[in-house]
C-alpha cells in the first residue's frame, strides 16, 4: 500500500507525531548546537512557515542535506526534503561569490584544466589558502581535490570506437570529479565495464548533476542543467536502448530523487535505468554469473557508507561485489557521516563542525592498517583523505586493481 | 538477494530473532522501515503485569495459567504454558549471553520507577535503572535527586512526591556543566541524547562526579535522569566510582537513551554474527506461491528481490507502521494478511482516555504456530512476531516486551527446526 495516497502533502508532514528520533541521528545537531535539528527546521517550523513565512529560520542553512533524518524517521516524512524545500522557498540570504565558485563545478572545472598543475600548485601554497580564507571564507585547513590536465571526456573520445565491439551498452554519467580531477575512476570504470562484456558510452551531453548548486541556493541553474541532463538521459534510454550507470552515489541520488523532489522535475519514465555502476554489476552477476578473473592481490580495505548511499540504500551492492574478491580482506565501518557534505565543509564557518562530525570515523580507521577506505562518494574521498593517513578508492577502482 | 530468512522490522523482536538465526549461522537480512519503537523504551522489558481483569501479576510463571483461558488468541496462549516457561528462560539467557545485563526474573515481578515517581511492575531491568523488590518500602531513608538545569524531560519534584508516600526524603538539585550552557542555545531541542553526548565525555563526568560527591550530603544514594550512558552503561559505574555512593538512573521523557543503546548494540550484534541490516527501506510487495511467500520487493531496491526460505514479519503496531488503521479498517500494508478488529468504529476506542481502548488489542491474526493468514489460507513459510500480533493489549496487561521477544525467540526456533537446507553459497 502507498502511504502517499492518504497524504495531504508530498512530503508526509503530517505524519509527523514529534517523535524525534530524527534529531537523535542527525549528524549536525550532534555537532553544533546552533542549528535547530531536523523535526524543528523541519515539520515543526513547516508549521509555522506554513501560517506565516516569517518564521523561516536562517538556521536552517546549517542542514546538510544528509538525509539521514529520513532515513531514521519511523513515519516516512521526508524531513530532509522540507528542510531544503523551505531553503528554497523562503531563505532571503543571496548565495556569495564563494558559493558561486563551489557549486559551478562544471564552469570552474573548464577553467582550471588547461592550467591544472599550476592550479594545483597554487592551491596548496599557505598563503594562498590564507588569502582564500580571509577573503571567500573558504576554510585554510581544507586541502582542494587537484585538477587533472586531461578531462575524462577528451581521454574516452579516443575509446569511443572500440567500445563499440560489445553486445550491451551503457551511457556513463560521469559527473564532475571524475571528468575534472580523477579520470582514472572513469578509465576504471571502462577497463571493469569490459571485462564484464560491456561497452562504455557517453551521454550526448552531461552537465554537473547540480547537487551542489541545490544545497548553495542556484536553483535557476540547477534546474537548467537538470533539464539538459534529463534530456540525455531519456535519449539514452529510450532511443539508444542503453541504461544509465555512474560511480558518484551523490550523482545518482541527485538525478532519480532530488529531481523530483526539490526541482519538481519528472523522471518517472526513465528513473529505473539510472542506477549506480555497483548496483548494474550486482544484477549483471545475479542474473549471468560472475566471470571476472581476478588476480591473486591481497588487500585489506574498509567500506565508508556515504550518507546518499545509506539514503539510497545500496551500499549493500558495493560491499557485495568487494566481498567476491578472492584476495580481500573486508571492514565494514558502521554507517556515519564524515562531515564533509559536499561543499558544506569548505566553508569557514563550518569547518570545525564538518571535522567534528566526522572525528570518531577518523579514529575507527586510524586504529587499523587498511591498504584502503572504499566509498562511493568524493566528497567522502576527500574528507577522509585529509582527515586519516589512508588512501581512499571507489569500488569500482578496488575491481580495476584486482582484475587479471 | 538470497538469504536464508527474511526478517520485515528492525525493532526488538526482529533484531532478537535475527540474532537467535544468525548465532546459528543462518544468513539473514533485516529491513526496518526507520528506527524502532525501543527509542521509547522505559529500560525495563515486561513480561505479564496484570491480568485482564485488572488483578495485579506477582508471578507471571503461574499467572499465564489463568491468562491462557481467557484470552485463548492472546500469544502467550499460542506457546502454551510449558512453552511459555521454556521460552521465558531462553530470554533470560539470551540477555546475559550477548552482553546485556538485567536485573530481575520471571518468578517475581519487580518495580521501576516512571518518569513521573509511580512504581510499576516489570520483569527484567537494565543494570543502571532503580529497581525495588515491592510497592510499599523502598530501601532508602534520604536520596539527592540531580537535573541539568534547563532540562525538560524529567520533573524531580513528581518523583520526590510520589517517593515522599514511601517515607523517603529527597533533595532536588540541578547542576551544569560549561559545555551544556553550550547546548542551552537551542533550548526546545535540549534533549536525553544531546546532553548524553557531553556527559559521556571523561573529563565532563568527572567534573558531574564532584557536583554530585558535593551537593548529595547525606543521601543514601544519587538520582539522575537517563541522560547519560548512551556510549555505556560503565558511564554510570564510572560515576559511582567518583561519587563514593550508589548512582541510579530514572527513565526521561523519550528519546530513551537506554533503548538507542539497546537497539544500537543489537544491531551491531546481528552484523558482527554476518547479518545484513538495511535501514529506512520498506517492503512494498511480496510474490506468493504455492502458500509460500517466494520473493520480497522493497522500495530502495526495486526490480532486485529479496528471496528466502522463511519470511518474519515484525513491523510492530501503529506507530511503526506493522498495522495502519483508516476509517473504515485496519490493514496490514504487505500481504494484506487477516487481521483481528472489531468491525464497529465506535468499539475501537472509550471515550476516557486511561480505559483500555479496543484499537490496543487488534492485531494480525496467526495460526497457532504464528503463520500469517491471507485469504483464508495459511502462509506456511510466513511467520508474525512481536507488537503487530493478535490478541494482546500491552499497555493494560503490561506484556508488550515480553510477547516481543518470546514470540521472536520461539519463530527463530521453528524456523531452525524445519528440514531447512543450506543453499547461501550463492548469495545474489
Amino acid at each position: 500500500m502507498q502511504l502517499q495516497q492518504y497524504a495531504i502533502n508530498k512530503d508526509n508532514f503530517e505524519q509527523c507525531i514529534k517523535c524525534t528520533i530524527c534529531t537523535v541521528y542527525c549528524p549536525v545537531a550532534a555537532a553544533n548546537p546552533d542549528y535547530p535539528g531536523p523535526k524543528q527546521a523541519g515539520p515543526d517550523g513547516e508549521r509555522l512557515r506554513l501560517k506565516k513565512a516569517n518564521f523561516y529560520d536562517e538556521a536552517l542553512k546549517y542542514c546538510i542535506n544528509c538525509k539521514r533524518c529520513e532515513v531514521a524517521c519511523p513515519s516516512n516524512v521526508r524531513i530532509g526534503d522540507i528542510i531544503q524545500t523551505a531553503r528554497i522557498k523562503y531563505s532571503k540570504k543571496k548565495p556569495a561569490l564563494r558559493d558561486f565558485i563551489l557549486s559551478h563545478t562544471d564552469l570552474v572545472g573548464t577553467l582550471a584544466t588547461p592550467f591544472a598543475p599550476l592550479v594545483n600548485t597554487f592551491l596548496d601554497i599557505k598563503p594562498v589558502k590564507k588569502a582564500l580564507d580571509r577573503t571567500l571564507k573558504i576554510d585554510h585547513r581544507r586541502s582542494f581535490p587537484g585538477y587533472s590536465s586531461q578531462t575524462f571526456e577528451s581521454w574516452y573520445k579516443k575509446q569511443a570506437a572500440e567500445q563499440l565491439q560489445y553486445k550491451t551498452q551503457v551511457s556513463y554519467f560521469h559527473g564532475c570529479y571524475t571528468n575534472y580531477n580523477y579520470p582514472q575512476l572513469g578509465k576504471d570504470l571502462v577497463k571493469v565495464m569490459n571485462a564484464c562484456g560491456v561497452g562504455v558510452h557517453l551521454l550526448t551531453k552531461e552537465k554537473c548533476c547540480g547537487v551542489a548548486l541545490i544545497s548553495n541556493g542556484f536553483l535557476k541553474q540547477a534546474k537548467k542543467q537538470a533539464e539538459v541532463n534529463m534530456h540525455s538521459i531519456r535519449k539514452s534510454v529510450l532511443e539508444d536502448n542503453r541504461p544509465v550507470i555512474a560511480t558518484s552515489s551523490s550523482c545518482i541520488f541527485t538525478i532519480r530523487d532530488e529531481y523530483p523532489h526539490l526541482l519538481d522535475i519528472k523522471n518517472s519514465d526513465v528513473r529505473d535505468q539510472v542506477e549506480l555502476a555497483t548496483r548494474y554489476l550486482y544484477r549483471l552477476f545475479r542474473e549471468k554469473g560472475n566471470n571476472l578473473q581476478y588476480n591473486d592481490k591481497k588487500l585489506k580495505v574498509a567500506y565508508h557508507t556515504p550518507c546518499h548511499m545509506e539514503k539510497l540504500g545500496w551500499s549493500y551492492y558495493s560491499m557485495e561485489l568487494l566481498r567476491m574478491i578472492p584476495g580481500i580482506e573486508l571492514k565494514i565501518l558502521s554507517s556515519q557521516c564524515c562531515g564533509i557534505a559536499g561543499t558544506y565543509g569548505f566553508k569557514k564557518e563550518n569547518y570545525t563542525t564538518s571535522q567534528e562530525i566526522g572525528s570518531s570515523l577518523f579514529e575507527t580507521i586510524e586504529k587499523d592498517d587498511f591498504d584502503y577506505v572504499v566509498t562511493d562518494c568524493e566528497t567522502c574521498k576527500w574528507q577522509i583523505e585529509m582527515s586519516t593517513s589512508r588512501k581512499c578508492e571507489h569500488p569500482v577502482s578496488i575491481l580495476a586493481k584486482v582484475l587479471k | 538477494m538470497k538469504f536464508d530468512t527474511i526478517i520485515i522490522g528492525g525493532g526488538l523482536a526482529g533484531l532478537v530473532c535475527g540474532i537467535k538465526l544468525s548465532q546459528q549461522g543462518q544468513r539473514c537480512v533485516i529491513i526496518s522501515s526507520g528506527q524502532s519503537a525501543l527509542h521509547f523504551l522505559s529500560g525495563s522489558f515486561d513480561l505479564l503485569n496484570s491480568l485482564p481483569d485488572g488483578t495485579a501479576v506477582e508471578n507471571p510463571l503461574t499467572a499465564v495459567k489463568e491468562l491462557i483461558p481467557l484470552e485463548p488468541d492472546h500469544p502467550y496462549a499460542k506457546l502454551g504454558e510449558e512453552r511459555f516457561k521454556e521460552r521465558v528462560k531462553e530470554a533470560e539467557r539470551f540477555f546475559s549471553e550477548i552482553g546485556i545485563p538485567l536485573k530481575g526474573n520471571s518468578d517475581k515481578n519487580h518495580y521501576r520507577i516512571t518518569p513521573i515517581g509511580t512504581l510499576k511492575r516489570t520483569w527484567l531491568t537494565l543494570s543502571e535503572f532503580i529497581t525495588c523488590g515491592n510497592e510499599h518500602t523502598l530501601p532508602w531513608k534520604e536520596i539527592a535527586i540531580f537535573n541539568p538545569v534547563g532540562f525538560l524531560d524529567f520533573y524531580p519534584s513528581f518523583v520526590a512526591d510520589e517517593l515522599r508516600k514511601t517515607g523517603i526524603q529527597s533533595g532536588i538539585h540541578e547542576f551544569s556543566l560549561p559545555e551544556l550552557d553550550n547546548l542551552r542555545r537551542n533550548p526546545s531541542e535540549l534533549r536525553s541524547t544531546h546532553i548524553a553526548r557531553i556527559l559521556d565525555k571523561e573529563n565532563n563526568l568527572h567534573s558531574l562526579g564532584e557536583i554530585l560527591k558535593e551537593k548529595s550530603g547525606k543521601a543514601e544514594i544519587i538520582i539522575l535522569p537517563a541522560c547519560l550512558g548512551l556510549s555505556s552503561p560503565e558511564v554510570i559505574k564510572t560515576l559511582e566510582k567518583i561519587v563514593g555512593k550508589p548512582v541510579y538512573l530514572i527513565p526521561t521523557i523519550p528519546p530513551s537513551i537506554a533503548g538507542i543503546r539497546v537497539q544500537q548494540y543489537l544491531k551491531d550484534y546481528f552484523q558482527q554474527l554476518g547479518g545484513i541490516f538495511m535501514m529506512g527501506d520498506s517492503v512494498l510487495k511480496a510474490d506468493i506461491k504455492d502458500n509460500l511467500v517466494k520473493k520480497v520487493y522493497s522500495y530502495n531496491h526495486g526490480d532486485i528481490p529479496f528471496e528466502s526460505n522463511h519470511v518474519v514479519l515484525a513491523t510492530g503496531s501503529y506507530f511503526s507502521r506493522g498495522l495502519i488503521a483508516t476509517r473504515e479498517e485496519i490493514l496490514e500494508p504487505i500481504f494484506n494478511l487477516q487481521v483481528s478488529y472489531l468491525k464497529e468504529r465506535k468499539d475501537w476506542y472509550t471515550e476516557n482516555i486511561f480505559e483500555p481502548q479496543g484499537y490496543q488489542q487488534f492485531g494480525v491474526a496467526t495460526t497457532s504456530e504464528f503463520q500469517g493468514i491471507s485469504n483464508g489460507k495459511t502462509i506456511r513459510n510466513l511467520f508474525v512476531a512481536g507488537a503487530i500480533l493478535e490478541g494482546f493489549n500491552p499497555i493494560k496487561e503490561g506484556s508488550g516486551g515480553g510477547v516481543s521477544i518470546l514470540s521472536a525467540l520461539d519463530i527463530a526456533d521453528k524456523i531452525l527446526k524445519n528440514e531447512w537446507v543450506c543453499n547461501c553459497n550463492n548469495t545474489l
